[in-house]
């Protein structure tokens, strides 16, 4: 049987909207799938990589004229997913355009007991006197042996393997320019 | 993984242990299946009945915990039956090595033992050498302390009755799956494993990976298409952030920490793997060009010759300190650390011992947590059993910017690193996570550049150029990963040409010691080279013997998509498997995946040995580098269900580090806490929900904490399906809605009955209202030896009638705190189940 991208994508929609949905059946009518095609009709369209497991299927992501993101679907052009995706990943559009994500700098006070909107320059400012007051305190140049340590033993950092090579490649470099030691993330989990 | 995700479908057999791949890696199970549907056999062992044993053609309960005991059976079956693949054990591994006469191995104790310590003198642990330094060894395999006879010796325990009565699996489905697994031995055939959490997070777990892989080196299964040991991996760029070294015992490219020992770049490479043997590559004799190239990513031109590239600015652990999770958190737990960095993580819900772990983070001065969401961790002042009012830590909660809205490179299982592209621009005042980075650090530099400080050189002499106008171009960062020139080089020693300063270069190959290159992470080098970004590729042309696509994304190392695809060919360079070639050597040089090293293989002239970055360049089946041990041997869980190892009056692992904290509480074959409970992950969400648990579609699907039993322990409890019920371990409670299945059966362990349960772990207090919280809050501070990766998936529960608030309202007189704060006299003690939290009680 000859699939075309087209016709791929029709079938891997309504499976996937099945499994999502789950598995209530889906009423997979030629009139929905025209309204369908039109919604993603002119939208630019993106390649990106699944956000979730490690088998990094691919994914296509259509914004429309304004930048907003309109649809998500599996990518049928990828060697690995071949345009299937799993629950989640047919979910990235719900996580893109999710009305709990975080779209402000929020700040908690000590023995606050709520959250409070700033400014990313305030916070910035207030985060790095944080740093510098503790590096500065625990900054460890020899140990007790009176071996050359120079490391901050006060402050600890972690994560994150959701951010792409290049972003913890700068962050292990911060972290380690800070003389930090305590050095974690989820794959030790 | 050694190998890809779609060389699993040209596999004969393909066994799934301490994975389940169908729930959570469910897109890639289609290449398991194609590999069946060619006549492939599926082999599931879980201690449930998990959607991937559906699709097998043979699935064994195993208990969990039993791994060792089970692999280890395999291991005696293999060589019982003369089964194994005689021309690779013998040439490709460290089989035939003669072992000194001081090392033994008596009642599960290794020579070299200290109980103080818990730790061993691995002195013993050696070969025999000749006067150059190289290894006596045995072709004949038949010298009685040579690795195979001690291997065929140590085994030898492991029968069937020993196995069966300790795994609770049956006799007969243990033949079964040896047999079936077994049966890839033969050159044209070939096996691979798929393993997961399920392997690595026991106090055991390193070695249950190591068994695994003695077995596929038994068989020749390393190295070949549709074979190799793949650990299917949970995060999409976990992968990636490994290789970047966000750890604390290695810098970018697996290269050791640094540590007080070596005070200048001389000692540190005086640390670098020798080989003696001339037939052996030692790969790693090259490090000390990474750590040059890679101290001048660091430091740029401030990085010279003169001051070491600044490796005295790089900070340095003290010899033998562990600064992993469970001791960063029991540190911070005892209010050693003021100030704490978490970029999208939820400790609070993901790491074990949630109680422990949140009351930790109340002894910080300040915690800057970067995330999509609101979360457990961001918010742990105000969770359950917390008064904010008392909480004197500040928390900066910064917006970050989803996947789709930045452009940068991740790395599949596979080590396949691919280019995700910007589609949208960041959501409201959300960032990326690097742009994050760059912000903060200008910040900081600034503040040093200013006033001054403790040692301000490492911050201010940091080579930080990759903003234009304020934004991070993560193009400029893949550069720095891949490396470039730092001079212009007229003939370069590679391959004497001339390169220009600036000019990226080709690969690791082309790196030097002496600072005339800079390369952020070695193993990278060759994803971004002058051609351009190789990990944007997208052209799908597979080399069909094998499945592999090379020229979709990039591979590291060098685009090898199958790793010691040298072990894949035999002693003259041809396939042991030709219909499945990887590679295979045509006379004079290497064609197929690009070959673990263009040396000829090792039967020619200048050959050399299969097994590239080990020293002796062979396979270890004695492993010398292990903290418990040379081989695998099986212990208990922390807590287990029996009183006694069957195998050794060694109960748990003697080389795990015992945390002895207010709240760190253990038991073992305890009637408090009579049932095994396993934690793990389901197809609707993902680690600790938090990019899950916000999205309607997905909860709609997995509402809330669940917990699955037999219908035989649901009986015993008097327990229905559905009903909320409270399950207890020595660290907390919490509630779950039953799901009573026959998927899971009780286990007969030593002539006794075991019952198991088993938790997802996806839910938090914080969402989805009353979604129920993190299995977390159950699980015990304690790691494995090697990795010190928490055991999440053995530890022992009560389950109960679910306690409602007013039932805890019965006053009960509260334990002195001192009594309470008492460390217990002994590790291994039973403490008194701790007086329910007052997390309970929330509404």
């Amino acid at each position: 049987m000859k699939i075309t991208r087209r016709s791929f994508l029709k079938i891997s929609g309504a499976t996937a909207a099945g499994t999502v949905m789950g598995g209530l059946g889906f009423d997979f009518s030629p009139v929905e799938s025209y309204a369908q095609e039109l919604r993603i009709k002119g939208a630019k369209e993106t390649t990106t990589v699944c956000c979730y497991c490690s088998v990094g299927c691919g994914i296509i992501v259509h914004t429309d004229a304004k930048g907003k993101v309109i649809n998500t679907e599996g990518d049928p052009d990828h060697p690995t997913s071949e345009g299937a995706l799993c629950a989640k990943g047919m979910s990235l559009y719900q996580l893109i355009n999710n009305k709990d994500r975080l779209t402000k700098v929020l700040y908690r006070a000590p023995n606050s007991t709520k959250w409070e909107e700033k400014s990313w320059d305030w916070a910035l400012t207030e985060m790095a006197k944080r740093i510098k007051k503790s590096r500065d305190a625990s900054f460890t140049e020899k140990n007790d042996k009176g071996q050359v340590v120079n490391r901050t033993n006060g402050i600890a950092g972690i994560g994150s393997c959701h951010v792409n090579n290049e972003e913890g490649w700068l962050y292990q470099k911060f972290l380690r320019a800070l003389g930090l030691v305590y050095i974690e993330m989820e794959a030790r989990l | 993984m050694t190998n890809s995700w779609t060389d699993i479908g040209v596999s004969d057999c393909i066994l799934i242990m301490g994975s389940n791949a169908a729930e959570n890696h469910p897109v890639a199970m289609k290449w398991v299946l194609r590999a069946q549907e060619k006549g492939g056999k599926i082999i599931s062992v879980d201690p449930r009945f998990t959607r991937t044993s559906a699709k097998a053609d043979i699935y064994a309960p195993m208990r969990s915990g039993g791994d060792i005991a089970f692999l280890g059976g395999m291991i005696k079956y293999i060589l019982d039956k003369d089964i194994f693949f005689k021309d690779y054990v013998i040439h490709y591994t460290n089989a035939p090595f003669i072992v000194s006469d001081k090392f033994d191995f008596k009642d599960g104790l290794f020579t070299g033992y200290n109980p103080e310590k818990r730790a061993y003198d691995k002195a013993t642990w050696v070969f025999d050498r000749d006067d150059k330094g190289i290894p006596v060894k045995d072709m004949t395999l038949q010298h009685p302390r040579c690795v195979f006879q001690l291997m065929k010796k140590f085994y030898a325990r492991y029968d069937l009755d020993t196995v069966s009565s300790l795994t609770g699996t049956s006799k007969a489905d243990l033949i079964k799956v040896y047999e079936t697994f077994a049966a890839t031995g033969k050159p044209d055939k070939v096996g691979t494993m798929l393993y997961a959490m399920g392997w690595t997070q026991h106090t055991t777990g390193t070695q249950i990976v190591r068994v695994a892989s003695m077995i596929q080196m038994l068989l020749g299964n390393v190295g070949m298409a549709g074979g190799g040991v793949n650990a299917l991996r949970g995060e999409s760029n976990v992968q990636g952030i490994t290789d970047q070294a966000l750890l604390f015992h290695i810098l970018p490219g697996y290269m050791p920490a640094v540590n007080a020992a070596f005070d200048n770049l001389e000692k540190y490479n005086a640390t670098t793997p020798k080989a003696v043997d001339p037939m052996s590559v030692n790969w790693w004799a090259n490090r000390p060009k990474y750590i040059a190239s890679l101290l001048k990513s660091f430091y740029g031109e401030n990085g010279t010759k003169e001051n070491d590239f600044g490796y005295s600015w790089l900070p340095k652990i003290d010899v033998g300190q562990n600064a992993s999770w469970l001791f960063m958190f029991d540190k911070m737990f005892n209010g050693d650390f003021s100030g704490f960095v978490c970029m999208g993580m939820n400790p609070a819900c993901s790491g074990p011992n949630s109680e422990k772990t949140r009351k930790a983070m109340a002894k910080l001065d300040w915690l800057v947590d970067i995330d999509l969401f609101e979360n457990e961790t961001s918010s742990f002042w105000k969770g359950p059993g917390m008064d904010p009012k008392k909480i004197k830590t500040e928390v900066f909660l910064l917006p970050a910017a989803m996947s789709i809205e930045k452009e940068g490179s991740i790395t599949d299982s596979g080590r396949v690193g691919q280019w995700r592209n910007k589609a949208g621009e960041p959501l409201g005042d959300s960032k990326a996570d690097g742009q994050i980075v760059h912000e903060l650090y200008t910040k900081v530099k600034e503040l040093y550049a200013k006033e001054g400080g403790a040692f301000p050189d490492p911050i201010l002499k940091l080579k930080w150029d990759y903003a234009k106008d304020g934004k991070v171009d993560f193009h400029a960062v893949a550069k720095e990963i891949n490396g470039y020139f730092t001079e212009d080089i007229a003939e370069h020693p590679i391959d004497k040409k001339a390169y220009k300063k600036g000019t990226q270069v080709p690969n690791f190959v082309f790196l030097l010691a002496d600072g005339r290159t800079s390369c952020g992470n070695w193993l990278y080098s060759g994803s971004y080279p002058e051609a351009g970004n190789m990990m944007a590729r997208r052209n799908r042309t597979p080399v069909a013997s094998c499945n592999i696509f090379p020229q979709w994304g990039w591979a590291w190392p060098l685009n090898r998509r199958i790793i010691y695809n040298r072990a894949s060919v035999d002693l003259n360079g041809n396939p042991w498997d030709p219909k499945r070639a990887v590679i295979k050597w045509d006379g004079t040089r290497w064609v197929g995946d690009v070959p673990d090293n263009a040396v000829p293989p090792m039967g020619l002239p200048n050959g050399r040995y299969p097994f590239i970055m080990r020293p002796d360049g062979v396979g270890s089946f004695f492993g010398v580098g292990m903290a418990d041990g040379p081989f695998p041997e099986h212990y208990e869980p922390l807590e287990c269900p029996i009183e006694k190892n069957p195998l050794s009056s060694q109960r748990i692992n003697p080389a795990i580090p015992l945390f002895k904290g207010e709240l760190d509480k253990y038991t073992t074959c305890d009637p408090k806490f009579p049932f095994v409970a396993t934690t793990y992950r389901l197809t609707e969400h993902w680690q600790t929900g938090l990019m899950t648990r916000y999205q309607p579609w997905l909860v709609e699907a997995e509402p809330q904490m669940y917990v699955e039993l037999s219908l035989e322990l649901a009986k015993l409890r008097g327990i229905k399906n559905g009903e909320r019920i409270t399950i207890a371990s020595p660290r907390g409670k919490m509630w779950a809605k039953a799901m009573v299945t026959n998927r899971i059966k009780p286990f007969n362990i030593a002539g006794q009955t075991v019952h198991l349960v088993g938790l997802s772990w996806h839910y938090g207090w914080l969402v989805p209202k009353d979604g129920g919280d993190s299995a977390n809050i159950l699980t015990p501070s304690i790691g494995d030896a090697n990795t010190m990766i928490p055991e999440y998936k053995v530890f022992l529960v009560n389950i109960l009638k679910e306690e409602r608030p007013k039932v805890e309202k019965k006053p009960e007189p509260k334990p002195a705190p001192k009594a309470e704060a008492k460390p217990a006299p002994k590790p291994e003690a039973k403490p008194e189940p701790k007086p329910a939290p007052k997390a309970e009680t929330k509404k």
